[in-house]
């Protein structure tokens, strides 16, 4: 297009004051402002979508390749996790992360929360298998189940508050921490399952314990997996389970 | 603690309102700026291919139609790009991609991403592939995002201009907002997240061998390329089905903070740019103040809600806050704080699971954008609904008082009236209407798989408040990836943007043609703490008498049952 051509035209005066292109037809506007319209949702898109996630491509993944592939976390040369997202832990010896409402549970490929009200009763009670619904499993661990299960497990009294964190969902179902409160619940339990003293996986957990960042945003909190790795680093389990019996997890 | 995280928030958004708010002027008057020796030039041969005059002005009646086109031509891109997205090579494989992009799911995220509103029917991590999250959604987060600021800033020089015909040229603003604006700013905090830990990978979806024995498949992707530009943009819409709340999406509270400041800094200080450009830098402060008051006692309300465990629970003695739905690392503080600023600013990047707040906790999100989110707000729109607002109480005042209503020295005249009056009903209608229709009819209530009795109707008025306000944050108990929902969200969505843009920048065109009247003793001065306790009655007033209907069917009668 020629510049100069444009730059005659007696309408384009910053203080256009005659009304100029209002006062043409609207099909008139449409037409002359088509083609602007068409090249730039095509170059901003173009801008945006290729040229802007190539350059922070070129200036995200040489200064910050362990986070830009994930934060992944390794055993033997064997992926384990990532260090951001968490996994299910069922095992005593093993600290338990908070329950998951991700696929059948902290499924990293369909993240989510319950999304039950406070007032919804499945939420505190948990629901049951309807039978007559044939391979679809309804059974739902409320709140009321959890906490009377980690009570259970964990060897903690009624008349001891279970932190709220252990028994409620996250949403994203992948949290990867727990609360330094319900961590220190279930140290009796991993020490006896470990045969370690109280006081080294107490100070496990310590190591593995994260402030507030910058001293005030967030709550602290315990990275599980890291913590758990490092247990199985200090005091093998003995029936450690081997790679290759490695299992999907059922439906999802 | 989480007070300080919340004073050290609304401290810097405040003390970031002048010098960007100054920055912003300049950037749309095209003075000079330390970004102008690489971007100019940039800029001047988009132009020559836009074939655009940049001096050459417009009539806000061509300013709204270049609007509309540019963001009906960006749709129909994304849609094609989402609807096609099978014949796009890489990302993940195709059996975790469960929720299948259908055409009207497509139409419906193509909409809802050229609006800013980013609803996320769609699953994020199984429903879209890689190079569709790019080019179809992260270009529309700039390409939206850039025309919501060009909007803004024309509807200020609407304001700001006497006796002129045109409020600006909408093909400079655009790529001004896109090139000094949104670009650098994405390119400067994407850097910041993947360094939090934000992934930035084509990779396939990993295979883990997790410490149990089990396999876990993690998904990966480009991440870091839509979750800063979501945010700066007022968009919302995530990589991942549970948006903010996914680690790999938000990994740290900072990351968290970083989001927030990223909504809330640029419709702020819009504020500022505001009583620069009118040259009554007092009255652009009122405004800011008034957001700021509304802000905190949302937030005030939210934080007394959330902190503690529902009350059926305490047979269980459990103690901590309301954390179902929450991430640990972000507690309730940066759970609430992320609502109350996700709501108030049209970005729906929730990072916590509304639906399972208390009723109170809902009422908040609601509410804020039933109001319209004056607070801060959309990138750009956000300001126009908050002088919009303030342009009818001065009506209501004005009214009240037997004079001519004037803002600014511009007088609200009876076809400036009609505007108002259409503006301010405008989201009632639609909202009450199309909620109505989803509950009374076989259509809409199919949606309610989670949760029943007012909840539910909680979960379909905050859907569509949602679209209306072209937020996207959801109660996501509500299965809104239906036919009924995806088309009629998406008719929100379009009233929401076309319909309040039209409005504003028609009232924007015919102030900017007034010449500005001088001071009298009878002009209501709109510098005071006065006004701004008006500006305040009126927003309560108008969002109150239009929703408690609402409000009291869902929320408050949930509140009441417990």
């Amino acid at each position: 297009m020629n510049d100069s051509h444009q730059s005659s035209d007696p309408n384009q005066t910053l203080a256009d004051t005659s009304g100029g292109s209002a006062t043409k037809p609207f099909i008139v506007t449409l037409r002359e402002q088509l083609w602007p319209a068409l090249a730039s949702v095509l170059v901003l898109t173009l801008a945006a979508g290729g040229i802007f996630p190539l350059a922070l491509f070129a200036l995200a993944k040489p200064l910050f390749p362990s986070q830009s592939s994930g934060s992944l976390l390794t055993r033997e040369g064997v992926v384990v996790g990532s260090e951001l997202i968490g996994q299910n832990f069922t095992g005593p010896g093993y600290f338990h992360p908070r329950p998951s409402a991700a696929g059948a549970g902290y499924d990293a490929a369909s993240s989510g929360g319950t999304n039950l009200g406070p007032s919804n009763p499945k939420l505190k009670d948990g629901a049951t298998d309807n039978p007559k619904t044939a391979g679809v499993d309804e059974s739902f661990a409320g709140i009321r189940q959890s906490t009377e299960e980690y009570r259970k497990h964990n060897g903690v009294p009624p008349d001891v508050a279970v932190p709220i964190d252990a028994v409620t969902r996250s949403g994203s179902g992948l949290d990867p921490h727990i609360s330094p409160a319900n961590a220190a619940l279930q140290i009796a339990r991993v020490s006896r399952a470990r045969g370690l003293s109280t006081e080294v996986v107490r100070s496990l957990v310590a190591r593995h314990t994260q402030g507030r960042q910058l001293g005030f945003l967030g709550e602290p909190r315990v990275a599980v997996l890291p913590l758990n790795l490092e247990l199985d680093r200090t005091a093998p389990l003995l029936n450690r389970a081997s790679p290759q019996s490695a299992s999907r997890p059922e439906s999802r | 603690m989480r007070w300080l995280e919340y004073i050290v928030f609304l401290a810097l958004v405040i003390g970031l309102v002048k010098p960007v708010g100054l920055y912003l002027a300049r950037v749309f008057e095209r003075q000079p700026t330390f970004l102008d020796r690489a971007l100019c030039p940039v800029e001047t041969s988009l132009y020559r291919v836009f074939r655009i005059w940049p001096e050459r002005e417009m009539s806000a009646a061509v300013y709204i139609v270049c609007f509309i086109l540019f963001t009906v031509l960006g749709t129909i891109l994304s849609f094609a790009v989402l609807f096609l997205q099978a014949w796009l090579p890489g990302g993940p494989h195709d059996r975790y991609l469960t929720t299948p992009m259908t055409f009207d799911l497509a139409v419906n995220t193509a909409v809802s991403f050229a609006t800013t509103t980013t609803w996320q029917a769609y699953g994020g991590e199984s429903t879209l592939r890689y190079l569709a999250q790019v080019i179809g959604l992260v270009a529309q987060n700039f390409l939206a995002g850039a025309a919501g600021l060009a909007v803004g800033i024309a509807f200020i020089r609407g304001l700001a201009r006497q006796r002129s015909a045109t409020i600006g040229n909408f093909w400079v603003d655009l790529v001004r907002a896109t090139l000094w604006v949104l670009l650098p700013l994405s390119l400067i905090g994407s850097c910041a997240l993947v360094w939090q830990g934000v992934p930035l990978n084509l990779a396939p979806y990993t295979e883990a061998h997790t410490l149990e024995g089990q396999l876990q498949s993690i998904a990966q992707g480009p991440v870091a390329a839509l979750e800063f530009i979501k945010n700066l943009g007022t968009n919302g819409g995530g990589f991942f089905n549970a948006n903010g709340a996914h680690p790999y999406a938000n990994p740290t509270p900072l990351t968290n903070f970083l989001g927030l400041l990223a909504i809330a800094v640029l419709p702020a200080s819009l504020t500022f740019t505001f009583g620069f450009w009118t040259n009554r830098r007092r009255s652009g402060w009122v405004l800011l103040g008034v957001m700021v008051i509304i802000f905190t006692i949302g937030l005030a309300v939210c934080d007394l809600a959330e902190k503690s465990a529902p009350s059926n629970l305490n047979e269980l003695n459990v103690s901590g806050g309301n954390m179902e739905g929450k991430e640990l690392r972000f507690g309730v503080g940066g759970s609430v704080l992320a609502t109350v600023v996700t709501s108030n600013g049209a970005t729906g990047s929730y990072n916590s699971m509304i639906d399972s707040y208390k009723p109170v906790g809902v009422i908040v999100p609601l509410m804020n954008m039933l109001l319209g989110e004056v607070v801060f707000g959309g990138l750009g729109t956000g300001l126009q609904s908050m002088v919009m607002l303030a342009l009818v109480g001065v009506l209501l005042g004005g009214l009240m008082v037997g004079r001519t209503p004037e803002y600014l020295g511009k007088a609200i005249n009876p076809s400036e009236a009609k505007l108002l009056a259409l503006y301010a009903l405008a989201t009632p209608f639609v909202v009450l209407i199309l909620s109505s229709w989803a509950l009374s009819t076989e259509m809409g209530r199919p949606g309610l798989v989670t949760n029943t009795g007012p909840h539910a109707l909680s979960e379909v008025v905050f859907a569509y408040a949602s679209n209306m306000a072209n937020n996207g944050i959801t109660m996501a108990g509500l299965n809104a990836n239906s036919v009924f929902y995806n088309v009629t969200t998406a008719l929100a969505m379009l009233a929401g943007r076309f319909g309040l843009v039209a409005l504003a920048l028609a009232l924007a065109g015919r102030f900017a043609a007034q010449s500005r009247r001088p001071t009298t003793l009878g002009t209501l001065p709109s510098d005071t703490v006065v006004f701004g306790v008006l500006v305040l009655g009126t927003i309560v007033l108008v969002g109150a008498l239009s929703f408690l209907p609402a409000l009291v069917l869902g929320p408050i009668m949930e509140l009441l049952q417990s």
